[in-house]
């Protein structure tokens, strides 16, 4: 039996102007999913976002969420909340009356929707906080009732926008823990935008990386970092070494373009590559050091124990012939 | 601890203070004068009778409340309008929005006898007979602007993503309006409003050439200047004046200082 495909996208458009913002995009997002969509900024992913929320509506093309046409329906009549980038929290509203907006929206009374609320606070864990305005909240926390504020409506989609964008390093990881343990939890799909790659590759199920309003490769966090199917994949998740077709034929391989992983190569005594050791730096658990062969310059990551001669010595270098990843053209 | 300042400056602020208040208070003092046909200093007696001849004068309450009402309905048509233009400048963007953002603002840069003549000669080529709307008419040009004003700054605070926010927890654009939109930007229409009617409630330029025979309060009061007679009437209509429009004062400043203090709470 397959999963019911909680969010649809067919040859959807989005422009703006002469702004391809989303240009003829496929996806299917399954129910119970967590969804990155990932790229750079004006890749589109916002838009697609928010496309699905329905503050965009598209150029061209279908949207379908839980197997219903969207187009044409306002935000306010679709089973999809949002977690704001900038919170978007109402000053006016104690924390309470801010996450039992949707409720006191929907005509619930005043009793189950404040308790609700609390069990929503709750959940994200916050509380006692109810009393509390917005602006006497951290930024973490203003979050986590973000969170609960669109929970409390038991969206059918969570779309989270940039949500871990303003905190703090420490903050976002444990936020990122957070995320992924309520989303096992609710079983909720929760589609999430981000630019940040290991937030992606940490949280999501399946992430979808975006550039220039097209997606280009949609696949799980292990199989986008192994086999990235474009050198933009490859440069944008993780750091990689792009082989160009030219340089290919020089190793001796057939000329196709290839993503080699820094981690994947070796320092070896005999037997591998000739190349020369031009810098590194100390990274803590490991050393990065630059190479070249011939014109080439590639990066590469060695155990820091691993005593290294001097800069500018020839050494050899070899990596395991399946970590070199055969890639469509740019 | 506080600074000690030169006393040439202390002065200097005395003087400057005297010179705004000093006049006010002789309007409190003429008020309670016996003498009738000229202004005396000082009074040669101090009476209340003024003040029961005041409230017998049918001309005084006539005035009053017409002043009263064009006040009111000026001061609610700059509420709806202004909201709604402000609403519409700082929301969306469309071709030749800083023209319209201009426009409206300008009948209060033009000296009101502009806009009093120019509506006076609009009246007369559509053959509006002057009357209490045409008066109303003339106030809501500058009232709006006021509103609007206020409107506008306030709206720039608000966040675009709390009316999306509103509209993704399900309420359409009414109740987003009445449950986001309103709160936030209710001390800032009371303001203008209280504002608004303020204008409205002393304006005498613009009335003057849009009134038919109707006085509204000042130029009651300007008429009465000329006659040599119970002058200090006047004066106690212009001590009321000054205490209705006191309070409202006071009032706003109190709750838009509050407002400033909660409204920026949107970050």
């Amino acid at each position: 039996m397959t999963m019911p495909t909680a969010v649809l996208f067919e040859q959807v458009s989005r422009h703006f102007d002469q702004i391809k913002a989303v240009d003829s995009v496929n996806l299917a997002i399954q129910e119970g999913e967590f969804f990155a969509m990932l790229g750079p900024s004006g890749s589109g992913k916002t838009t697609c976002l928010r496309l699905i929320a329905g503050f965009e509506q598209p150029s061209a093309g279908h949207i379908e969420i839980f197997g219903e046409r969207v187009e044409g329906v306002p935000p306010y009549r679709r089973q999809v909340n949002t977690v704001f980038q900038d919170y978007a929290l109402f000053p006016h509203l104690n924390i309470l009356d801010n996450v039992a907006y949707g409720l006191m929206i929907r005509g619930v009374d005043k009793k189950t929707r404040y308790q609700a609320a609390e069990d929503a606070l709750a959940l994200v864990q916050l509380k006692g906080f109810s009393a509390r305005k917005p602006a006497q909240l951290s930024g973490g926390q203003r979050q986590r009732v973000a969170l609960a504020r669109a929970l409390v409506n038991k969206p059918k989609v969570l779309l989270l926008d940039e949500p871990l964008g303003a905190l703090d390093l420490k903050l976002r990881e444990q936020m990122q823990e957070e995320l992924k343990a309520l989303q096992k939890q609710l079983g909720i799909t929760f589609v999430f935008v981000t630019h940040d790659q290991g937030e992606a590759l940490s949280m999501a199920d399946r992430i979808a990386v975006f550039n220039q309003g097209k997606i280009i490769q949609v696949d799980t966090p292990q199989a986008l970092y192994r086999h990235p199917n474009s050198p933009f994949v490859a440069n944008f998740v993780g750091s990689s070494n792009v082989l160009a077709p030219d340089f290919m034929q020089h190793l001796g391989l057939p000329a196709q373009w290839a993503s080699l992983r820094p981690e994947d190569i070796q320092l070896v005594q005999t037997g591998g590559y000739s190349a020369t050791l031009l810098s590194r730096s100390y990274m803590g658990s490991a050393n990065r050091i630059q190479l070249a062969i011939k014109d080439q310059v590639l990066h590469a990551l060695v155990p820091h124990h691993l005593a290294l001669p001097a800069d500018n010595s020839p050494v050899q270098i070899a990596w395991q012939p399946n970590d070199l990843h055969v890639m469509e053209s740019t | 601890m506080h600074s000690k300042a030169p006393w040439s400056l202390k002065l200097a602020a005395g003087l400057g203070l005297a010179f705004l208040h000093l006049p006010i208070l002789l309007i409190f003092v003429y008020a309670f004068t016996t003498e009738e046909k000229s202004y005396q200093w000082p009074p040669p007696d101090f009476t209340l009778k003024w003040f029961g001849v005041a409230w017998e004068r049918s001309d005084v309450w006539e005035a009053l409340t017409l002043s009263l009402k064009v006040a009111s309905i000026s001061t609610l048509i700059a509420l709806v309008l202004g909201t709604l233009c402000a609403a519409a400048v700082s929301r969306t963007h469309f071709f030749g929005r800083e023209t319209i953002s201009l426009l409206v603002i300008l009948p209060i840069a033009l000296p009101g006898i502009i806009t009093g003549i120019a509506l006076r000669s609009a009246f007369n080529l559509a053959e509006i007979p002057f009357s209490f709307w045409t008066i109303v008419l003339g106030h809501a040009t500058f009232c709006i602007v006021v509103v609007y004003n206020n409107a506008v700054a306030r709206f720039r605070c608000i966040s675009g993503s709390l009316i999306e926010a509103s509209m993704d927890l399900g309420a359409n654009s009414f109740q987003t309006f009445r449950y986001v939109i309103l709160p936030n930007i209710a001390t800032a229409l009371l303001a203008g409003g209280m504002l608004a009617f303020a204008l409205s409630f002393d304006e005498v330029i613009v009335t003057t050439f849009t009134a038919g025979q109707q006085s509204t309060l000042p130029i009651w009061m300007l008429e009465e200047l000329v006659r040599p007679r119970q002058r200090p009437v006047t004066n106690v209509v212009a001590v009321l004046v000054v205490l209705m429009t006191l309070l409202p004062i006071i009032a706003a400043y109190y709750l838009t200082r509050d407002g400033e203090h909660s409204a920026g709470q949107g970050k």
